[in-house]
């Protein structure tokens, strides 16, 4: 069995972007898939660990707590003016808890490029391949 | 896209038959090298959409269609309620209301022909219209504010001091529409919100101060205040974080909605509900208090920008020539089969363009037809046009957009550098100003398409005739 190695990805979209994670299990998959978030905003190593904040949603099926957990982190950038470098996800039945560590945005020196309007059900699809990794990934409205 | 398919019906319209479970036929409308250029997902998405219930008439593709999520970019679509018609909220876009308006200045081109002075005007307008990811606007809205603002549009911006009352009969509905629900906004949306009234946003909107460099149709032009060498201003935003919020929240709800109606659908982006349903009625409700958002948003907007201008040149007067949406769903009269119908117009990425004489445009504008207002992209022209005669039977009165995208953002990343884009552009006359090199790669003029070419288009098709094209002179990117 291949290892699955940690990680993250954006896909090509006509007019947007699509984000990818990968790791061994879902919580990685869902960590990753919220780094590429960011990273559509500015390289993740721009921002800095400075603040955390709880995130929690649920959804009977995977593929939509996938969605509603790539909103709730939407909601919060928008809301809060921040920006994440690295995601803590734990999953128990269909909810989804996470710790969200960063900082508020900093124009000069993050230099966003685009804001996140809201994750799609586009390419939206969280499935393990034949080795045991999970990814998880849709479009991104920007 | 391949062509095999395609029925040619003329130079500008093909046709797309019926097959499957599709209801009715696709009619794109564009020149052939702009539908060889567009994805051929663009026909895939169009196809699926003229599967769902209620749909009448036929599934339209304007000629700046590209690729979207669901519905394509560009497309129009009208459900029937009478029917067990949809409403959908891929077929509106997440963000809703999304749009042009466009303001003259009384300035004459000479005023701005030194780069000094273009210089001074984009860092102005730059530091006082809050623009890109993370900026606040300087208004806080409380909890009945916001009711207010999303029961009154423009209507509200203008009587909290934002604008004039003149302004509003250059607005569609008049600055304020109909049956806006705000109980049926969240909690969430509201609360995305409450910080970004009079914000610009990110990705293509921006405010461009332009000149008019061609007009078409001098008798036209000069009812909507343009003439050659005048220098306009132009803004092209939504409903910000609101309208994305319920544009998300509604997506999960109507994908269950439409399962438990039995609606099968190709696409999941395609969630939808009956018109007459509890999840589309709520939908309408909050989509319309939405629409007031943006409309609001625009209107403080261009408030902001005549500080700058009072400030900058004391003698210009900002004057709204229009203001169109692009994404939005109306409920419209149509004539169909001989009969006057009431349809819920989809219109994602397309813009309303009633012919001339239509009793919902201003008495100022009637016997012209609707100011149809086309974004451009930094370096290329914005161009304003007018509904042509016998639209309605053509594409339900739509007309296109802008020029819509040609590549990805990452390929225009790949191909682009945002700071030898703006000088390049610098050089060329625009001045560009935005909190993001990599944003303005993102938007280079070459990743759209040929905007020439998409209104030639629309013209030829007769959905919308040409009145004047206009350069931009100054670009403020969010």
């Amino acid at each position: 069995m291949r290892p699955c190695p940690t990680h993250w990805e954006h896909l090509e979209h006509g007019a947007d972007i699509g984000v990818r994670g990968c790791g061994p299990g879902l919580e990685a998959a869902f960590e990753q898939a919220g780094v590429a978030l960011t990273a559509i905003v500015c390289p993740p190593d721009r921002v800095h660990e400075s603040a955390t904040v709880t995130v929690d949603c649920e959804a009977a099926e995977r593929e939509l707590l996938f969605f509603r957990w790539l909103n709730a982190v939407i909601y919060e950038m928008d809301t809060r003016r921040m920006l994440f470098r690295r995601y803590r996800v734990t999953l128990r039945d269909h909810r989804l808890s996470a710790t969200l560590h960063g900082e508020p945005v900093d124009p000069a020196r993050h230099r966003p490029a685009v804001e996140p309007k809201g994750a799609t059900f586009t390419a939206l699809r969280v499935a393990q391949d034949a080795a045991g990794c999970w990814c998880a990934q849709c479009v991104i409205d920007v | 896209m391949e062509l095999n398919e395609l029925e040619p019906l003329d130079e500008t319209t093909w046709r797309y038959a019926p097959r499957g479970a599709m209801r009715v036929p696709v009619i794109l409308y564009a020149q052939r090298g702009l539908v060889e250029a567009m994805d051929q997902k663009v026909l895939e998405q169009a196809a699926n959409v003229s599967t769902l219930p209620g749909v009448v008439g036929a599934v339209y593709v304007m000629p700046d269609g590209h690729w979207g999520y669901g519905f394509p970019i560009g497309g129009v679509a009208a459900f029937d309620p009478d029917r067990d018609g949809v409403v959908s909220a891929g077929g509106v876009g997440f963000d809703i209301s999304c749009g042009v308006r466009t303001l003259t200045t009384g300035l004459r081109a000479e005023a701005l022909a030194d780069n000094g002075t273009r210089e001074r005007l984009a860092d102005a307008l730059f530091a006082h219209i809050p623009a890109g990811v993370g900026s606040r606007g300087r208004i806080r809205l409380s909890d009945a504010e916001m009711d207010d603002m999303l029961a009154g549009g423009a209507r509200w911006a203008v009587a909290m001091g934002w604008g004039q009352p003149a302004d509003l009969e250059r607005i569609e509905e008049g600055g304020c529409m109909a049956g806006a629900r705000p109980d049926y906004v969240s909690p969430r949306a509201r609360e995305r919100q409450r910080r970004e009234m009079g914000t610009l946003g990110s990705g293509n909107h921006y405010l461009e101060v332009q000149v008019v460099d061609t007009v078409y149709d001098p008798n036209t032009a000069a009812r909507f205040g343009l003439s050659t060498g005048d220098v306009v201003v132009s803004i092209h935003s939504g409903s910000r974080g609101l309208g994305h919020q319920i544009g998300t929240e509604a997506l999960a709800e109507m994908w269950l909605a439409a399962r438990a109606h039995g609606i099968t659908l190709p696409d999941r982006e395609l969630a939808c509900a009956p018109i007459r349903s509890e999840t589309g009625e709520r939908y309408l409700g909050a989509m319309r208090a939405a629409i007031n958002c943006a409309l609001a948003n625009r209107q403080i907007l261009t408030h902001l920008a005549r500080e700058v201008f009072a400030e900058s040149f004391p003698a210009a007067r900002l004057e709204l020539v229009y203001d169109v949406s692009h994404n939005t769903c109306k409920a419209e009269n149509h004539r169909l089969d001989g009969q006057e119908r009431r349809l819920y117009v989809h219109r994602k990425g397309a813009t309303r363009a009633f012919p001339p004489g239509h009793p919902d445009i201003p008495a100022v504008y009637r016997d012209l037809g609707q100011p149809v207002l086309i974004g451009g992209t930094m370096g290329t022209a914005s161009y304003v046009l007018a509904g042509s005669p016998g639209n309605e039977r053509r594409s339900f009165s739509s007309a296109c957009h802008g020029a819509g995208r040609a590549m990805s953002r990452r390929q225009a990343t790949r191909q682009w550098k945002g700071a030898e884009l703006i000088r390049r552009l610098q050089a060329e006359g625009v001045h560009v100003r935005s909190p993001s090199a990599r944003g303005v790669a993102e938007e280079a003029p070459g990743a759209y398409k040929d905007v020439d070419a998409v209104v030639e288009s629309a013209e030829a098709a007769g959905l919308a005739r040409k009145v004047a094209r206009l350069r931009p002179l100054v670009c403020i990117k969010g």
